[in-house]
């Protein structure tokens, strides 16, 4: 069971992650490439008001479309239904929200 | 000197859905035969007990539709050499999705409760006393309305649906296609409550796009296609709906 609106909410996230993934793995890629230390890599992030709107951005659209997917596997697969569901699959999106917010500030403040 | 003919091993799933129990029938074996000639020899033949629907035996119907190996078909369209393995045994079941009534015959009334939850029946636009809305064949409109609408209901489409399995309230393949045709239809007064319709809970939405649908058809339709179309339609409806109500 999905309501159009979930549907749609899906889709916009998944057009808002299509490039950040694609920035996401350059970044590690270049990282890792160019053998920056922990503390190289938090010194061009501390303090960059753009890579907090990016990743913030990036967690909010992975949380709300996660949340999503994970709620129709429970329903299909597990069966599971009405206010359980929505808090399982809430509680997963404010959980994914809130961990990765904090990564972000972590990172980036 | 008279030779036995080759038999075919038919085993056919009887019972309802709370007790179900598999026989098995030795059936000679023809050059030319259907799994329904298969069936019919059982009825006949050897258990007159045995309980299925058939009508036209040509394919034009869509009552004959059952599982043949696992799989939905038309049985009166479907070969024995197409389908018999090495082990030369056929399993014949009912139409999967379903309740089962007896044996090989399923309850539609599932089936067609959706159809009509989608908008199904025909909304005239035009009275009896107004003209005839004129077709126009060659034009867009039409052609999207053509590609659903040799649609005659026998509910492959729907038992092969792993969405359908899983979750029971989802419209199906049969009655999203059905939609799809009316909502390309200029005949069909009111499109807009079909769109509604099929973006409810139970709607298009649900569908994961894994075309068993199309795959089984036997009509070699597309409701995958359809379904995604109106996916496409209610998407663009809702946005447009968004912004108007923004400003």
């Amino acid at each position: 069971m999905i309501s159009a609106k979930l549907y749609i909410l899906q889709r916009l996230t998944a057009l808002i992650m299509a490039p950040l993934v694609l920035g996401h793995l350059v970044l590690m890629i270049y990282a890792v490439q160019g053998g920056l230390s922990a503390s190289e890599i938090l010194g061009r992030t501390q303090g960059s008001a753009f890579w907090a709107i990016f990743y913030a951005l990036f967690v909010f659209a992975v949380s709300v479309h996660a949340a999503i997917g994970v709620r129709t596997v429970l329903f299909e697969w597990l069966k599971i239904r009405g206010s359980v569901l929505e808090l399982l699959s809430w509680g997963l999106g404010l959980g994914l929200l809130v961990m990765g917010l904090y990564s972000v500030y972590a990172v980036t403040a | 000197m008279f030779v036995e003919p080759n038999t075919i091993k038919v085993k056919i799933k009887r019972g309802s859905n709370q007790s179900s129990f598999t026989q098995e029938f030795e059936v000679p074996e023809q050059d030319n035969q259907t799994v329904l000639d298969l069936v019919t020899y059982v009825q006949e033949y050897i258990d007159p007990t045995v309980s299925y629907r058939f009508a036209c035996r040509v394919g034009m119907c869509g009552s004959c539709g059952m599982m043949v190996n696992g799989e939905p078909r038309w049985t009166c369209r479907t070969h024995v050499k197409k389908v018999l393995g090495s082990s030369k045994a056929i399993e014949v079941g009912p139409l999967g999705n379903l309740p089962v009534i007896k044996d090989l015959v399923v309850d539609m009334d599932p089936f067609f409760d959706k159809w009509i939850a989608v908008g199904g029946v025909h909304h005239p636009s035009k009275n009896r006393h107004q003209s005839i809305e004129k077709i126009d064949e060659s034009s867009a409109e039409r052609m999207f309305a053509n590609e659903a609408v040799e649609c005659i209901n026998c509910g492959v489409c729907y038992a092969a649906c792993d969405v359908v399995s899983a979750n029971n309230d989802y419209f199906g393949p049969a009655a999203l296609n059905r939609a799809w045709s009316l909502v390309n239809d200029v005949k069909t007064e009111n499109k807009e409550a079909i769109l509604d319709a099929v973006s409810g809970n139970s709607g298009c939405h649900n569908c994961h796009s894994q075309q068993n649908c199309s795959n089984y058809c036997p009509n070699e339709l597309n409701p995958s296609a359809s379904i995604a179309s109106l996916k496409r339609k209610v998407f663009a409806s809702k946005i447009k709906n968004l912004l108007g109500s923004a400003k």
